[in-house]
């Protein structure tokens, strides 16, 4: 028995030229846990949107076709008729919480549906203990963790006992233990108590072995729904597993690392490890001693030394919390901290916001607060006049990324991808020999992740000393050399990619857990290493 | 303990003291009133309003003062001191500024001034001791979407505080440390852009929970009922207190009250919202509203007895004059029996409920402070 059923399904949204789902026909049966994958833009959040009503109920735009969420039929029910059987958790989960303590957001839901008190109390203790945040009870939301807040936001929508769980990007702005933790607490979900999960993801490593089904949007509108390993080879979606698939020719991609190890193992697949790389260290563009930062009693940043040279790539690795944001605020001159920090024999904190940015330059996490003119040109005209560089550097910036934006595009209209190139050439305009980048990948499809791979990689052959803050093991393995490890304020490893990531347990690349002991990180790598 | 009964109570001895100008008796009520907020209050952040409102009072205090003083007109035979009398031109007729300055009108503004200054404090008191969120979610049905607004907007605030300083850290690292005018005007671009990103999802949130979905229609008539009723309250409370019909007054208000009450009831019926965790009504709450209400009876109704018409003793026992002491002659304050009562009444709190237990905050080592950036001595731009 199904329980969601897309028939011919189609939305439309005003003034968009073509549909953005276009004759869409899949059906999920009860306890699947159905993955949505596709690149940016391709119509993910509006399918999620399309389950609950909200589209096109809240969103606007056409629906054609019919879906049907437990035989009721969403073009007659509102979302909120639909609260009882659909749980659905945005991309943001803090921005969805209307309330201000766990307790209470996770009652809400319950409360809108008209449940007794006494019945309300049960589920809420219940749902506490099932998402493993009953210590969190009394806290108040904008306190907890990235990780926390997700689980909590997925408890609320729970409480009101859904048959279907919507999940939109659960763990897209997690660490990778954070983002273990929500994905265990799904699959509890979906094995234990029989919930139908969908879930959209941009990255598959970790969610993929866990799914039934995956449904691929092509882009064009249409989708191609099946058992995960075949749709997989079939997509332009290349998880590092499904590209190892690819170099291989293994005809069906398998799902876990374990399928992997065991397949490779069988044929004999050994590729040779690559030759240790070796990094260069000097001429040193940026030099940090001693750098500590404190939040009144909280010292986020502890001691940490740190040297980066000219023309290589840092990632910087470590928990949600770990003082990775702190350490590049502070390497700017943007936070004050104690220690001594050195660019080109000058200290950034010392200069004014606008020579500090002529020595080292930050892209923050949010990269859209540095944008605030109604047009591409305009930024990049302004860019230029904060820099006093030749007007059309910004935009001469902006080509040589290899991004091709038209100058009268609104810089909100872009997409993410887009809208952090425009944010470094505006950045690099002023010619910074060090350039910080604060988890640049967030919310980036794979392609776009190969794209700014490129776009690091030529930066670095520049000359420019880049360090990347991310949680996106993969995009480190692939881009960086030398890579950082922080924990609780402080530097705990610092090496080669190749050699710190391989010898981590959870920071370890799923090429190197698939072919560990040989240390290799990327599918090229393993591409290169098997010829 | 039931935020609303810590308002009753509060404005049941807001009451009293309207009724009186005895300094002795208000400065009485003003340290009990204190004594059980220290007691009793908790640690969030909306306790330690009862400062702000003790300095509100000391303003006001302050300011009937420097007036009376300085628009002369006194009158009284005590003469303290005589202020320069600065002549004021024809059009301003009836006010002078300077001249002499009795005792007796600065005793009586005094007195006025410190009746005005405990009523503050006694909302004041009423702020620091109710949770005000918990005031919020048991509000009558009918209100509900209103206090739905109102806890939203609480929320959101901090946000867009959050919002603000991400911005503008941000704007610094485009090398725009300046802080114009014009530097204000793009920061409010992403931020708001930012808090109508924030609004969508929220709204988007609150649609995918089930807001809104049991309401039903609204009883006919109920909105005659309401109109009707608090019309007649208001004509009620006018007759009462600025006419000599205050019995006609007296009815028209209990009648008034009694129609808005079965028409919000009405009005609430249609939504079948739940609350989780009500806040239970237990006869403790009763107790505490309750000594709020008999301490303005006991006040009013002292106050309008006629001591004319009463036998000495009682006359000795209760007297009614010693509420409001004369100033003109001047007159040492007494206290009497009642007066001491409405003390008891004030502090009965005390005895009725417990202390609360301090909060204790678990340590948050997370993102969430370091995503803030706070820095620690970075100087705060002024706005030119």
């Amino acid at each position: 028995m199904a329980v969601i059923s897309f028939d011919r399904v189609g939305v439309t949204y005003a003034d968009a030229e073509r549909p953005t789902l276009d004759d869409i026909s899949f059906e999920l049966p009860e306890g699947d846990l159905c993955l949505v994958i596709g690149a940016t833009g391709t119509g993910k959040s509006t399918l999620l949107g399309a389950i609950n009503g909200l589209v096109p109920h809240f969103t606007g735009g056409t629906l054609t076709g019919r879906v049907l969420v437990d035989g009721r039929d969403t073009a007659q029910n509102r979302p909120r008729d639909l609260a009882d059987v659909v749980g659905y958790v945005g991309q943001d989960p803090l921005r969805g919480f209307v309330t201000d303590t766990v307790e209470d957001e996770i009652a809400y839901g319950m409360e809108q549906l008209g449940i007794a008190p006494t019945a309300m109390r049960k589920r809420v203790e219940e749902t506490l203990d099932l998402m493993g945040i009953a210590d969190l009870r009394r806290r108040p939301l904008t306190e907890l963790s990235g990780g926390q807040q997700q689980r909590v936001a997925i408890a609320a929508v729970l409480a009101a006992q859904p048959r279907i769980l919507v999940l939109d990007e659960p763990t897209s702005a997690l660490d990778p233990t954070a983002a273990q933790d929500v994905l265990a607490a799904i699959g509890t979900l979906v094995h234990d108590v029989g919930l139908t999960v969908v879930l959209a993801e941009h990255r598959l490593e970790r969610v993929m072995q866990a799914a039934d089904s995956v449904l691929w949007l092509r882009g064009d509108g249409s989708a191609l729904h099946g058992p995960p390993g075949a749709v997989l080879a079939q997509s332009t979606i290349t998880p590092p597993l499904a590209a190892l698939a690819r170099e291989v020719g293994w005809a069906e991609v398998p799902l876990s690392v374990r399928l992997a190890r065991r397949r490779a193992q069988a044929q004999g697949l050994r590729p040779a490890a690559v030759s240790p790389a070796t990094v260069p260290t000097e001429p040193v563009a940026l030099s940090a001693r001693g750098v500590e930062v404190r939040y009144g009693d909280l010292v986020a940043v502890n001691g940490v030394d740190l040297e980066l040279a000219e023309g290589t790539v840092t990632s910087l690795l470590g928990r949600n919390g770990a003082g990775k944001s702190s350490l590049l605020w502070a390497l700017q001159g943007a936070l004050s901290c104690s220690g001594a920090i050195e660019v080109r024999g000058q200290d950034p904190r010392r200069l004014g916001a606008a020579e500090a940015r002529r020595l080292v330059t930050l892209v923050p996490q949010t990269a859209v607060d540095l944008l605030y003119l109604p047009s591409v040109g305009a930024e990049c005209a302004q860019a230029d006049a904060e820099s006093d560089a030749e007007p059309g550097t910004a935009a001469a910036l902006l080509a040589e990324l290899g991004v091709d934006l038209p100058p009268e595009r609104d810089p909100r209209d872009l997409s993410e991808g887009q809208r952090l190139a425009l944010v470094l050439a505006i950045q690099l305009a002023a010619r910074p020999p060090v350039l910080l980048l604060d988890e640049p990948t967030r919310g980036l499809d794979y392609r776009a992740k190969a794209e700014l791979r490129r776009i690091v990689t030529d930066l670095a052959a520049r000359g420019e000393a880049v360090l990347i803050s991310t949680h996106d093991v993969e995009f480190a393995a692939a881009t960086s050399t030398r890579t950082v490890l922080m924990a609780d304020g402080e530097v705990i490893a610092d090496g080669t990619t190749t050699e710190v990531l391989t010898s981590s347990p959870a920071y370890a690349p799923q090429m190197a857990k698939v072919f560990a002991p040989v240390e290799v990180l990327t599918p090229d790598d393993v591409a290169r290493g098997l010829s | 303990m039931h935020p609303w009964a810590w308002w009753c109570w509060a404005i049941g001895i807001g009451i009293a003291v309207s009724g009186t100008t005895n300094p002795l008796l208000l400065a009485l009520i003003a340290t009990a009133m204190v004594v059980v907020v220290m007691l009793r209050r908790s640690e969030a952040p909306w306790a330690r309003s009862v400062r702000a409102y003790l300095i509100l009072a000391l303003f006001v205090i302050g300011m009937r003062l420097f007036f009376r003083i300085l628009l002369g007109g006194s009158t009284g035979e005590t003469v303290l001191f005589t202020l320069p009398q600065i002549p004021l031109p024809e059009w301003a007729a009836g006010i002078t500024l300077g001249g002499p300055v009795t005792a007796e009108a600065i005793t009586g503004t005094l007195y006025e001034a410190f009746r005005l200054a405990v009523m503050l404090l006694c909302v004041g008191a009423a702020n620091a001791l109710a949770n005000p969120r918990q005031a919020l979610r048991s509000v009558p049905a009918a209100l509900y979407e209103a206090s739905v607004a109102v806890v939203i907007a609480l929320s959101v605030a901090p946000q867009l505080i959050e919002s603000i300083a991400r911005v503008r850290r941000a704007r610094r690292l485009r090398g725009d440390s300046t802080a114009t005018l014009r530097a204000l005007g793009t920061i409010a671009m992403p931020v708001l852009a930012d808090a109508i990103d924030r609004s969508l999802a929220l709204a988007a949130g609150m649609e995918a929970r089930g807001f809104g979905r049991t309401r039903g229609l609204p009883t006919a008539g109920t909105l005659p009922v309401m109109l009707i009723s608090s019309a007649a309250a208001t004509l009620g409370v006018f007759l009462l207190l600025g006419s000599p019909f205050w019995q006609t007054g007296a009815w028209l208000l209990v009648l008034g009250m009694i129609g808005g009450g079965l028409g919000l009831r009405a009005a609430g019926a249609r939504l079948r919202v739940t609350t989780y965790r009500p806040l239970p009504w237990r006869f403790t709450e009763t107790l505490i509203a309750a000594s709020g209400v008999l301490a303005a009876v006991l006040v009013l109704g002292v106050g309008w007895l006629d001591p004319d018409t009463m036998s000495p003793a009682l006359v000795v026992l209760l007297d009614p004059l010693a509420l409001s002491p004369s100033t003109d002659p001047l007159q040492w304050p007494t206290l009497t029996l009642p007066m001491l009562l409405v003390v008891a009444l004030v502090l009965a709190p005390l005895p009725l409920t417990r202390p609360r237990r301090a909060a204790t905050v678990e340590s948050t080592r997370n993102d969430t402070r370091v995503r803030l950036l706070r820095a620690q001595a970075e100087p705060e731009p002024t706005w030119r």
